[in-house]
């Protein structure tokens, strides 16, 4: 089966990036190379084809209803213009996806899901939908570009129709239709996944190569560079976000991944309440920790974590090496006691070669305290 | 993709420099294999001074992504490592050929060099 293009592939090839399939979609994995394109993001500003993520529409008079009930946090917090990261649940607290959900208006949303779960979640989000709202997947038409980095926000500031400075992070402008380079729909979005300021930008897709290149313009005097999925996965894990599919699935849940913060029992009743009640009550069995190496080696998914007496007390979910720090780091879920899961707590990891010291520590990875 | 002519070649893409009179070789890590792992971050070798069998590990090249062992492409002793790499693994990405060598092995049996690929074939394995 061939795989799916975003509508910048034919800039990923002539920028000579390589290539990879992803998510059933044909991805830029890098273009200069993974530490290269990291150090760009922390010190002056990446661009990112994250076109192949999804997007549904949800309108109606019950769409608040819907979400809230969809989604553990509280969508009751969000006025027009505001957006939150948030988890969907299975009945039995498993996570089915990790989103962001927009609110547009009083009675339209966008959620906003990983490519690789598209197709399951709009099945899933349907499957909920009892009131009749209007559930549009308008991934296919929708083409997303990330702008991260220090310099983000002037770099889009020269090509946006409105001001963005005063932009506060998990907020949104819509712009007007056929306000920026003739988009229908187009959002300017502060959020990211990079521990960056920065935003995404949601655009027409058959509009995305224009805008591409007005950015890459716009930013030319800022060191701008293209920035693949490679160093978005680094960037991602040194700031200590979740990676879908890694570090949470639906045999996690978000209480263990240390998403409490966004798990709000009392937001109304989302599917998935009653059995994270209970788990919160009991305490969760095991917990996401994030740990940096103490000596050479680098945590890699599937990897045994041990404790000081070797006994396996957990498994690495997400692992690599900072490009800040010059050290592995990684995330793991270990077995629930605080000589394990406090920050400073020495354990072992057992990777494919060898065995190595980590120490763990509460992210971002990157920043000091 | 550049794959020198006077070097043999593996299919762990491993490249040979033999040197007939002394019956060693300096072995390092094609510029397909340096592409395809990426960023490296550090080389270790674990078998100096030792006495190897052809595809026995001597060592592993870890990158940002990936972790690749690395085999011995014949019999021999692991002579000397390049100590440039222990700060500077990236002259690994940089500089394949030259400055990025990773090892010099003493040969056990030289008549194994005739069992190694010749460019050519090598380049139909790297698929260029």
């Amino acid at each position: 089966m061939s795989n799916q293009q975003t509508p910048l592939h034919s800039k990923h090839v002539a920028l000579g990036a390589k290539m990879m399939p992803f998510a059933g979609f044909d991805m830029p994995v890098q273009y200069t190379g993974i530490i290269d394109e990291h150090m760009t993001v922390r010190e002056q500003v990446g661009a990112f084809d994250v076109s192949h993520m999804g997007e549904v529409l949800v309108t109606g008079p019950g769409a608040f209803e819907y979400v809230q009930r969809l989604v553990t946090n509280d969508a009751a917090k969000l006025v027009d213009g505001k957006a939150m990261y948030t988890v969907m649940c299975l009945a039995n607290g498993g996570i089915v996806d990790d989103l962001l959900v927009y609110r547009l208006s009083e009675n339209r949303y966008m959620l906003v899901i990983n490519a690789s779960n598209i197709n399951p979640d709009f099945e899933w989000m349907m499957k909920q939908n009892t009131t009749g709202e209007s559930l549009e997947n308008i991934s296919d038409e929708v083409g997303l570009i990330a702008i991260q980095g220090p310099r983000a926000f002037e770099t889009v500031s020269k090509i946006s129709p409105v001001p963005i400075d005063d932009l506060k992070y998990y907020h949104f402008i819509e712009l007007e239709p056929g306000s920026f380079f003739g988009c229908e729909r187009a959002i300017l979005s502060h959020t990211g996944y990079t521990g960056e300021a920065g935003l995404e930008i949601y655009c027409d897709a058959s509009r995305t190569v224009e805008i591409w290149d007005a950015l890459f313009e716009a930013g030319k005097a800022f060191g701008i560079k293209p920035v693949g999925l490679g160093a978005r996965d680094t960037l991602r894990l040194e700031s200590g976000f979740c990676l879908y599919g890694s570090d949470i699935t639906t045999e996690t849940n978000p209480l263990e991944a240390g998403l409490g913060w966004l798990t709000k029992l009392d937001q109304g009743g989302f599917i998935g309440r009653e059995v994270l009640a209970r788990i919160k009550e009991a305490g969760p069995e095991r917990k996401l920790v994030g740990f940096v190496s103490q000596e050479r080696g680098i945590p890699r998914h599937g990897d045994t974590i041990l404790n000081s007496d070797g006994e396996e007390i957990g498994q690495v979910t997400s692992g690599t090496q900072s490009p800040i720090l010059h050290a592995g780091i990684g995330l793991g879920y270990v077995t629930n006691q605080s000589e394990y899961t406090a920050p400073g707590s020495e354990l072992n990891v057992q990777s494919r070669i060898r065995s190595f010291k980590v120490q763990v520590k509460r992210p971002p990875f990157h920043k000091e305290g | 993709m550049e794959f020198p002519s006077d070097l043999y070649y593996t299919q762990d893409h491993e490249w040979l420099r033999y040197d007939q009179e002394t019956e060693t070789c300096m072995v390092g890590i094609t510029e397909f294999a340096q592409s395809e792992l990426g960023d490296i971050v550090f080389v270790e070798i674990d078998e100096l001074d030792n006495d190897l069998a052809k595809d026995d590990p001597f060592g592993t090249v870890e990158a940002v992504k990936t972790v690749a062992e690395l085999f011995m492409p014949v019999s021999g002793t692991v002579q000397e490592m390049n100590e440039s790499l222990e700060d500077s693994p990236e002259l690994l990405n940089n500089d394949p050929y030259g400055e990025g060598w990773i090892i010099m092995i003493k040969l056990s049996d030289p008549s194994e060099i005739s069992q190694l690929l010749s460019v050519d074939e090598y380049a139909a394995v790297a698929g260029s």
